[in-house]
Parts: C-alpha cells; structure tokens; sequence
C-alpha cells in the first residue's frame, strides 16, 4: 500500500508526516520526529513506558496506528515540558526520587498527568488502578505513588513539601 | 477458611566485592580549561546512582563544588579499565581509584597554584566553592577556572590524576579453609508481615520493615531508593516472579511482559527502614556496599511469616497459592 500524509497536533503544534500504513504513534514519534522521550520497551503494550495523551487520555503509542491519531491532540513528555524548569509532576518525581534508570519514567509522568487532570485528589487505591499498566523495575512504585501525591498538592496550590 | 496473619525475619551479612584473580577499578581525573573536573570511568551507572556518588567523592576529594564535576561513565573503550558493575563493588572499588585519582589531581592543580602566589603548595588551600586561596591571606585568591586555565596557557602542565584501587585476589588456605574474599561486609535484618487467605492460598504482604548497617552514606536519598526498590523486588521474588513456574517442565512459562508476574502498586506494603551507619576501615570515606543485599532479607522473612501464620513450611520460591493450598492440604489429619 502507498504512503500516506496524515496531520497531528503535537505539543501544540500541527504536524504532517509521511507513513506507510500501520506505522505506530510510537515509531513516528520517535524514529520520525526526534522525540526519543517516548520509551521503546516492549512494543506489545505490556510495559506501559511509551505512555503519551491522545486527546487528553494516556495511550499506548506502540499499540497505535498514526492513522488512528490523525486530527488528534497528542502530548508527549517533550511538550508538557516547559522551556524553562518543570513540569509540577515532573519536579515532584525529582523531590521523591521516584526514578532510578529512568526508563519507566517519561509514560510513568505522562500517566500521572492524566490522572490528576481527572482526579486532582486521587487516592493511593486511585494512583494503583491508574499506574497498574506501567512497569518499574528499580523503585517499588512507593516513590512513584509519593511523586503522585505530591504533585497533587503542589498542582492545588498547597502541600508543596515532600511526602517523605 | 480464615486469613491468617504471621511475622517472620531474617538477617544478611552481605559482602562488598568479589575474590576474582584480583578485582580492580581504574579511574582518571583532569581538568578542563573551564576549571570543571572530569573523571573519567568505564564502569556503569544501571541507575543506582554511580555518577551522582562518585560526583560527590569527587568533588569532595578535590575540594570543589559537586556541580564542577562532569563523570563519564560506561565506554570500555576509552575508560581506564573496570571489572565492572556487580558484586554491590562500584562505590567502593571505583570511589577508592577516585580519590587516589583527585588527590594526583589536587596536587597538580596546587602546584600550579602556589607557583603562581609564588608561596609553598602547603600554603594553599581549596574553599570547597571554587576558590583556591594561600591560607590565612583571603586577598590572595583565584577561582579554580583561572588556574586551570592558567595551568594550560601560561604554564603548559596539565591538570591530571590516576587512581587504581585492587582488592588482590585471596587464595584458600588449604589447612584451615580461611580466606578473604571479599572487601568489607554491610549487615540488615528484616521482620515482614503477612495475611494468607487459607482458601484462596494468597499471601498479602502487610509490611516490610528493616534495618541496615552499611557505612557511611555518601547519599541517604539513593541508600534510601536502593532499600524501598530491593523490598518490593524481594517480595515478588518470594511470591511472584519466576520464568518457569513448573521447572523443570515448560508448562505456564511467561513469554513477555504481560504474562511475567510481578506485583504491582496495589500490592505495596508499607516499607519502613532504618540505617546504621558504621563506616568500613576500606572504603572511600568508610562506604560499604549496598545494592543487590536489599532484595535478600525480605524473601526469607516473608516465607518465615508464611511459616508463622499457617505452619506450612515452603522451600521453593516463588511461594504460589498453590503450594500454600498443598502445604494446608497435607497438615490436615
């Protein structure tokens, strides 16, 4: 089958790119685009670390056909950074240490971002539902639920310190 | 049918290194133009937070700030040589060849600071904040960059150090078996809590809770992310993981992610620890190592308290609802 054009917004920003069918999100993100934030782990949806928002939800990008995203908002860690500093749950996951290799962690901070956009106050319960997806092998997940909590805080404007 | 709770512990004395033909970590340290440090390694960083520690000996060594220091880590091809990230060795090993390293390095950058106060090297002093200064006379300072500089344009001499740190290879003695294998020994003790479902046969861990002895701390932020990461990995090895659940036979072998068990954040127990610090007699600035040992206390105490709450005595991991359901099966009369 020939190529095809198919038009994104990305961090913003509107995007064309040229694919063959049935290219994934995640190869056009990372092989196309540059944005190597996007994690390349298991390629069967079964590590959760090339997590990226479709529209506001967190998806899969390696389980994603681009065609399926086409006139779709996508966010990747790339564009919720901004130009200088962090991103509140990104400097929550540096206060709480919440990495080690850091290879879970550019879909472990988009997962995060999600869920506190729903649930601005969510729960342990609440944070292990959303995470059960995405794998980390280094940290035992506490830090990550405290990283969650505490960007929580910091997003409501109180409670900034900490968890631990 | 009842959820039946126990306690268990055990303890580990855990050794820092290995009796190899002899175990060395090399290191080189110089100085940039800019007055920044480079240290220059082969061993790598797996995320336990190598560059972050030896950034920090480093730079405490010669007497800068932590931010002048830039640590190269991990190209076999152009580092000094390292036998490698194992053995919970790094810290220890590579941080010793660092500091001999910086001190060669300090030395040279003292030489040609006195050189240029016209004062003896003795009289010279680094403020830890980039400065180097003849001692007593504040007026008489330079930044670290300046000389470093100085050192390159003006007097032609580079800013260098080697280190080698080698635990010599111990053979055994054949009368009495005695040797010494190893560099220095970190110490933890763990009590873990659980609750069996006696009908269902599975096990939730309540808590973990231990204490570690392991030198002196270069960083308590990364022995801490070291201790809460090796809990959690303990207990799924005691209960989850496995890649050939019905060993030898190669029914149920997981074949990716997905089918690989492991538990997840709903099954966090709470993970609780304190931390002695004993500093080594070897170690740079008296560090054990601390890495692989925390995964080992927390199995045995939780099959211990899997013992505790429900008398069945399990000795093959991972402890499945299965075996537990076997074990309760074969103590009823």
């Amino acid at each position: 089958m020939a190529s095809t054009i198919v038009t994104f917004e990305l961090g913003g920003r509107e995007v064309e790119v040229l694919v063959r069918p049935m290219t994934t999100l995640q190869s056009v993100l990372r092989n196309q685009l540059g944005q190597t934030a996007t994690k390349d782990g298991c390629r069967q949806g079964g590590c959760g670390s090339c997590t990226v928002l479709v529209d506001g939800e967190p998806m899969a990008s390696c389980l994603l056909p681009i065609e399926d995203v086409a006139g779709r908002r996508v966010t990747t860690l790339e564009s919720l950074t901004p130009a200088e500093g962090l991103h509140p749950v990104q400097q929550a996951f540096v206060d709480e240490y919440a990495f080690q290799c850091g290879y879970c962690t550019p879909g472990m901070v988009m997962l995060s971002k999600a869920l506190l956009d729903h649930d601005p106050a969510p729960n342990d319960e609440a944070i292990g539902q959303a995470l059960a997806g995405n794998l980390c092998r280094c940290t035992g997940y506490r830090p990550i639920v405290d990283a969650i909590r505490h960007a929580s805080g910091a997003m409501s404007g109180h409670d900034t310190e900490p968890v631990r | 049918m009842a959820k039946l709770r126990g306690t268990g512990m055990a303890a580990v004395n855990y050794p820092t290194g290995m009796n190899l033909g002899g175990d060395p970590s090399q290191a080189l340290v110089h100085a940039t133009t800019s007055g920044s440090f480079v240290v220059t390694l082969s061993a790598t960083d797996l995320g336990q937070g190598l560059r972050t520690v030896i950034g920090q000996i480093a730079a405490e060594t010669l007497g800068v700030a932590y931010d002048q220091v830039v640590v190269d880590t991990a190209d076999t091809d152009t580092g000094p040589h390292d036998m490698g990230t194992f053995a919970s060795r790094a810290t220890h090993r590579v941080g010793n060849a660092v500091i001999a390293a910086a001190v060669e390095a300090r030395k040279a950058l003292l030489d040609v600071a006195a050189e240029e106060f016209e004062a003896s090297v003795d009289e010279i002093e680094l403020d830890g904040h980039g400065n180097l200064m003849v001692r007593g006379v504040p007026a008489r300072s330079m930044p670290v960059a300046e000389v470093a500089s100085m050192a390159q344009f003006k007097y032609g001499r580079t800013i260098a150090g080697r280190g080698s740190f080698m635990k010599p290879r111990s053979e055994v003695d054949p009368e009495t078996g005695a040797m010494d294998p190893d560099s220095t020994e970190a110490h933890a003790c763990t009590v873990a809590e659980v609750e069996v479902d006696t009908e269902t046969g599975e096990v939730t861990v309540l808590s973990i809770r231990s204490a570690y002895e392991v030198g002196r701390q270069v960083n308590p932020a990364l022995v801490q992310g070291q201790i809460t990461g090796g809990a959690w990995m303990g207990m799924s090895h005691a209960l989850y993981e496995t890649t050939a659940p019905y060993y030898p036979a190669p029914d149920h072998s997981p074949r990716d992610f997905s089918e690989y068990l492991m538990p997840g954040p709903l099954e966090l127990p709470e993970i609780d620890c304190v931390v002695l610090e004993m500093p080594s007699s070897n170690g740079p600035y008296g560090v054990k190592g601390i890495g692989e040992m925390t995964a080992n206390s927390p199995i045995p105490a939780i099959v211990n308290a899997i013992y505790h709450a429900t008398g069945v005595r399990i000795d093959s991991l991972p402890v499945t609802p299965e075996k537990i359901l076997r074990g309760l099966d074969a103590r009823r009369p």
